[in-house]
């Protein structure tokens, strides 16, 4: 029995053809030189403590081309990651918290059922980012979302629209976005995400939300001129 | 390969070579102007005047004073609207110039660690359009988020780095008729706070002597390329960042260290979303009970938009376990604001923090009682639409 008996299914092919693809991105060179198995990156590391995980293997994996490995931490570890990149204390420059970017970033392009497990529940914050272009508003503060929060988001979320009015700023009366952001700029954020194939990857992980995303663009953009192909 | 066995001293004389205080690492904003040398991009100069901080290897970073176009940060202006209205407030109370733009998006990067649903192109490109809009209003970036502004860092040395990536991003900045602009430095609104400070305690107007302060450093800004930060040898030997941490001590109130400083705060980008157990744990088992049994302060002052949100939304819950929780959270510039006599909700907006903070306003010897009421005054009025929108002008009458 080997350690990574997981996922022996899989054929090593497709590991393969993931590892490939992880290697291939422009920043991998930048963040893998080796291991020195110190463990400072674990002691640095907030996702260590609570789950078990552990940035060192994801680097030892990917300097040992361990297949079997990256494609247990690919499906099982890397949603755990806290993205804080408290592992860049590493003395060999490795930054695996960075590696773990691309890696979901792969997961993600390949549609993988552990991706789509992981970002459940999400996807109104990726609706909310991609058509508004800002990331959280006022009026998700409900108290079904944040119940661990307490009352005080209910009392928010009761008087939300008269505590934005009572804003000095004129950019920040606004309740379904953080700010006020104009059409001509959205135009601009949706031509991104259909030019750099952002649009690609929601409809890997989420057909519905790109569909969703699709419509609500598709206006700006005809009026713009530009076609949402 | 078998090592050489000159190995070591070949790397110690190389070191003498460069010499003692010589950065171990490049310096990137060489290469942006040289990439503006070859007509690739256009660099936008920090604007006179600007004030001369040292970062994490002794190079000097020019900070602006005024002429900041401020890139708003999605958290504080949704949920923490108190903070961005403070960071306008403090340059109000000094008579600066600043733009508050429409045009700006979301640097995205807060999606870009939680979901991974973007990519290198697209969050550089959304990094080039905002530097782009900022450089056609004139005015320079000043970067509200700690996530926006290590990504951003991020985002500029893999411009310098690959020309392919310059290519496409040029490409979607001419389609969008957005010029190719890169600031000359990368400046969040901290840094300008650090530089201001001795400006904010001219102003300030209570004693904040009894006041003991813990500091969380944002990870995004001093861990994500690293030399970028604010480091001074007066603040911890220059081991951490001095952010935050000197404008305590600027104002009059006392630091107090804790042995989990440098631990990140639990935001962890999808878990504050969607898997809040770890980072309530981790808010408060790693940060604020450690906090209080080392330092026992009476505010816990960070500078980012997650870090705020996390060490104040996470103690409700911790407390239904008898934890040791219970300290208010704020960022350094309501803290600095408060200190130069703004009004604690219709400019620091505490209303919308979660742990008590009444208590801490009291020791600072502000009457919270009486200032609420002139908020719920603010409010009857906005209710029967006497007006439609509090002023700045209300912010301080």
């Amino acid at each position: 029995m080997t350690l990574q008996a997981r996922y022996d299914e899989v054929p090593l092919d497709t590991k393969e053809r993931l590892f490939d693809e992880v290697r291939a991105d422009i920043r991998f060179k930048d963040y893998l030189f080796g291991c020195y198995e110190c463990g400072i990156c674990v002691a640095a590391c907030p996702s260590a403590r609570f789950y078990d995980f552990s940035p060192r293997k994801i680097a030892q994996a990917a300097a040992r081309q361990d297949l079997p490995m990256f494609y247990e931490q690919l499906n099982d570890d890397i949603w755990n990651c806290s993205q804080c990149f408290s592992c860049l204390r590493c003395p060999r420059g490795n930054n695996p918290g960075g590696l773990i970017t691309i890696m979901r970033e792969v997961a993600i392009n390949n549609g993988l059922t552990s991706a789509r497990q992981a970002l459940e529940g999400y996807g109104r914050v990726v609706y909310k980012i991609m058509s508004t272009g800002t990331q959280v508003s006022p009026d998700m503060l409900q108290p079904n979302a944040f119940p661990d929060w307490g009352p005080h988001v209910q009392e928010i979320s009761e008087n939300l629209e008269l505590w934005r009015r009572a804003l000095p700023p004129d950019t920040m009366h606004t309740t379904s976005t953080a700010w006020y952001v104009t059409d001509q700029t959205l135009t601009e954020l949706y031509l991104i995400w259909h030019m750099t194939g952002v649009m690609d990857m929601i409809k890997e992980v989420d057909a519905g939300l790109h569909m969703i995303l699709s419509d609500v663009m598709e206006d700006l953009l005809d009026e713009a001129g530009y076609s949402a192909d | 390969m078998p090592i050489p066995l000159t190995v070591l001293d070949d790397r110690r004389l190389a070191r003498d070579a460069r010499g003692a205080t010589t950065p171990p690492t490049e310096d990137i904003r060489e290469k942006v102007f040289e990439l503006e040398a070859r007509g690739e991009w256009i660099v936008q100069r920090v604007p006179e005047p600007w004030v001369p901080v040292t970062t994490k290897y002794g190079r000097t970073k020019k900070i602006p004073v005024e002429r900041s176009w401020h890139h708003k940060s999605c958290g504080q202006c949704g949920h923490i609207p108190g903070y961005s209205t403070s960071i306008f407030w403090l340059h109000r109370k000094l008579g600066l110039d600043y733009n508050d733009p429409t045009d700006q998006t979301s640097c995205t990067a807060w999606n870009y660690y939680a979901s991974a649903t973007s990519n290198v192109g697209a969050q550089a490109a959304v990094a080039m359009r905002n530097f782009g809009a900022a450089y056609e209003s004139g005015y320079f970036p000043q970067i509200h988020c700690g996530t926006s502004y290590g990504h951003y860092k991020e985002v500029r040395e893999e411009l310098v780095e690959h020309a392919d990536l310059r290519d496409e991003v040029r490409r979607i900045c001419d389609k969008l008729g957005k010029p190719f602009v890169m600031p000359e430095e990368i400046v969040h609104y901290s840094e300008w706070v650090y530089a201001m400070r001795d400006e904010f305690a001219r102003r300030k107007v209570l004693d904040l002597a009894s006041i003991d302060v813990t500091v969380h450093p944002a990870c995004h800004y001093h861990k994500l390329v690293v030399e970028d930060a604010i480091y001074d040898p007066d603040v911890y030997g220059g081991q951490r960042t001095a952010v935050v941490s000197a404008v305590v001590t600027a104002l009059g109130a006392n630091v107090k260290d804790y042995s989990t400083w440098f631990d990140c705060c639990g935001f962890g980008f999808r878990h504050i979303l969607v898997q809040r157990d770890f980072t309530r744990s981790f808010a408060t088992l790693r940060k604020i009970e450690v906090m209080r049994e080392e330092a026992n302060p009476d505010v816990v002052l960070t500078h980012d938009t997650g870090c705020v949100t996390t060490l104040d939304q996470s103690q409700f819950a911790a407390r239904a376990h008898d934890r040791k929780v219970g300290v208010p959270v704020m960022s350094e510039a309501q803290f600095a604001a408060l200190a130069m006599g703004a009004h604690p909700y219709r400019v620091a907006q505490l209303h919308w923090h979660n742990t008590e903070y009444r208590p801490l306003l009291e020791k600072m010897g502000i009457d919270w009682r009486e200032r609420w009421r002139e908020f719920e005054d603010d409010l009857e009025r906005l209710k029967k639409d006497d007006k439609q929108f509090m002023t700045w002008e209300d912010a301080d009458a």
